[in-house]
């Protein structure tokens, strides 16, 4: 029986031939990835269900990571990061990165591929709703709650509902003034915040096989913004060169079948498309840039798992170099790999790094940060009622910070060209 | 599960993520520490937006100022009830305010995992739209064997859908109770 990519995988993780959508089953799990937020009381339940001296199934496939609320002086969130580090010297964890030491990394779905967790045809559950970021490498990723991880922590198991598949093909050229954030936020414009719910949401077409790996990634971050379960890339060689580079472990890529069946295809020519944003108060409420164009804006943030890589801060540095924005900017890294690359990375002799500082931006560390508001203390969280473009992935009331504020989500490309003028801009006006 | 619940409703609309169920600034709180995690039902779904809150009026706190505990048994919402983030604090933070049960006409599906999973507020689906016909403070009583809904304060009655092959889940307690029954965790 024809299978798609996420089919197959759920079918080969619990020992079976073939799987049918609807059916639940117990699936084993090759990577269990917690982070701060999620992690201490995921270990609470663990160890009311499993006993205080309980051991994790298999340390090596518990993957460790504060990024959350780091550089706060919230005296809660740092016993947060406390308990962990507690967690991961009781269990011999190998896979902890620790805050102020030099393993640490940041934002725990980028850091999964930099470190080499993401293989292609495994199964990675983490207590994050992002984590369908991974299925970028052709794996089977899903975000779960702090029970189901508890459970996955004493088990190596996950009971799963195997979803249905949409498949979203964008076909042709990419032109330079959009990314792979305008076109995943044309897709959830168009099906809604819960077009995906319950499904899979399988990327393909020659545009997504033209995207490098942190842009395939931005794709399939955001599946769980259309309520999806999981969003997915099948691997190609792009793929495979950056996985090799990151880990030796072993992996077995998995396709769809040409004849697997799907709920529903969605194709987009990319050439055709335009710049845009999802207005306050939904991610799915989107408009193209040219309609809201001339808004008036406080801030930008440039930042977080979807818009907070290598490739994200190049887009924003190349509208910047040479200008100066006109209102508080934020850039944050997501992790210390893209941070240290911001310094060796250089557009015309200037490093990223000092094309954002001269630019007059406020400069953050490898972490969450605003993205999800967070501690009163934490680097670029909205105050009050100010309107701000950001590259983040969520713009419900109050996730950046305060409930008055007023969050439009878009490209870098669009982040900073807006940055620049103080009103939402259209890329194409400062991009030559 | 008890088959019957009684109790008033509290009703919201669409799209309530869960950064307006539990503000991410809260999650810092210990789920163990009584004296912390009373917290998560003073601020349960305080980040609603106050004109949301309570409809069809709104200005109505889930959780008076200063409590810990709401008065509202029901949590009457329309789609999408829960999207966003996974974080677990946002059932149990329902759970902890006092809230037994959650009607929406669909969930987001970490949420309703999670809802279940844990043991939390047992989420059901209305097969129509209800938030406009129920409203703040309406008394109302569920008999979860069925699923079958009254408001005392109308005299309207709802069916609402099945709970599905997660009843098994419910009917255990949570996941891991399930888990031991289906052989998955030793028994000791
Ligand atoms: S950067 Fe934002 S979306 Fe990504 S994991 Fe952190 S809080 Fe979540």
């Amino acid at each position: 029986m024809a299978l798609t990519v996420t089919e197959k995988i759920l079918a080969r993780h619990s020992g079976r031939e073939r799987v049918v959508p609807g059916e639940s089953i117990w699936v084993d799990v090759d990577i269990l990835m917690t982070h701060d937020v999620c992690g201490p009381p995921t270990v609470d339940i663990f160890k009311r269900e499993f006993g205080e001296n309980a051991r994790v199934w298999d340390p090596d496939k518990l993957v460790v990571l504060p990024d959350h609320y780091i550089f706060t002086k919230n005296h809660h969130a740092n016993r947060n990061v406390r308990l962990l580090r507690a967690f991961a010297q009781e269990q011999s964890l190998p896979h902890y990165y620790d805050v102020g030491t030099p393993r640490y990394k940041g934002v725990c779905h980028v850091a999964l591929a930099e470190e080499g967790f993401n293989r292609p045809g495994s199964v990675l559950i983490g207590t994050d709703s992002h984590t369908c970021t991974s299925g970028a490498f052709g794996l089977f990723s899903t975000g779960v709650g702090n029970t189901d991880a508890a459970l996955i922590m004493g088990t190596g198991k996950i009971w799963l509902r195997v979803p249905q598949t949409m498949r979203f093909i964008f076909e042709g050229t990419l032109p330079p003034y959009l990314m792979a954030k305008d076109l995943i936020l044309a897709v959830i414009g168009d099906i809604g915040c819960d077009g995906a719910t319950y499904r899979a949401m399988e990327f393909d077409g020659e545009a997504v096989y033209a995207l490098s790996m942190q842009e395939r990634m931005t794709l399939t971050n955001m599946a769980i913004e259309a309520g999806g379960k999981n969003g997915i890339i099948a691997a190609d060689q792009v793929t495979l060169d950056y996985v090799r580079a990151r880990t030796d472990a072993a992996f077995e890529t998995v396709f769809s079948d040409t004849d697997a069946r799907y709920h529903s295809e969605y194709r987009y020519d990319v050439s055709e498309l335009e710049p845009v944003v999802a207005k306050p108060h939904r991610p799915d409420n989107r408009a193209s840039v040219v309609e809201v164009a001339g808004t008036h804006l406080d801030r930008a943030y440039v930042g977080s798992c979807t818009g907070g890589k290598l490739e994200d801060f190049k887009a924003a540095a190349n509208v910047m170099k040479g200008r100066e924005v006109v209102i508080d900017t934020f850039i944050v890294p997501a992790t210390t790999e893209i941070s240290q690359a911001l310094h060796t990375t250089s557009i015309d002799g200037t490093s990223l790094w000092d094309v954002f500082e001269l630019a007059g931006c406020k400069m953050g560390q490898a972490s969450c940060a605003a993205c999800l508001g967070g501690p009163p203390d934490t680097f670029g969280r909205i105050p009050g009622s100010e309107a701000v473009i950001s590259t983040t992935n969520r713009n419900f009331p109050g996730r950046m910070g305060s409930k008055q504020a007023s969050v439009y989500l878009a490209s870098p490309l669009t982040v900073a060209a807006s940055a620049l003028s103080g009103v939402i801009t259209d890329p194409r006006e400062v991009l030559v | 599960m008890q088959p019957i619940i009684r109790g008033l409703a509290y009703v919201v609309g669409d799209a309530i993520d869960t950064d307006q169920i539990i503000p991410a600034e809260h999650l810092v709180y210990s789920l163990k520490k009584p004296e912390e995690r009373r917290l998560y039902g003073r601020f349960a779904l305080s980040g609603v937006p106050v004109g949301g809150q309570g409809l069809p009026e709104g200005y109505t706190p889930f959780t008076d100022p200063d409590e810990y505990q709401s008065r509202f048994t029901f949590i009457v919402a329309g789609k999408n009830f829960g999207c966003g983030s996974s974080r677990e604090h946002a059932p149990f933070a329902l759970t902890e305010a006092g809230a037994q049960v959650v009607i929406a006409e669909s969930y987001a599906r970490i949420f309703f995992r999670n809802t279940i999973d844990g043991g939390f507020v047992i989420p059901f689906e209305s097969h129509e739209k209800v938030n406009d016909r129920i409203r703040t403070d309406d008394e109302l009583e569920l008999d979860t064997r069925i699923g079958q809904l009254r408001n005392h304060t109308t005299g309207q009655e709802f069916l609402l859908k099945p709970l599905g092959d997660v009843a098994d889940i419910l009917r255990a307690g949570n996941v891991f109770e399930y888990a031991r029954q289906s052989g998955l965790i030793p028994v000791a």
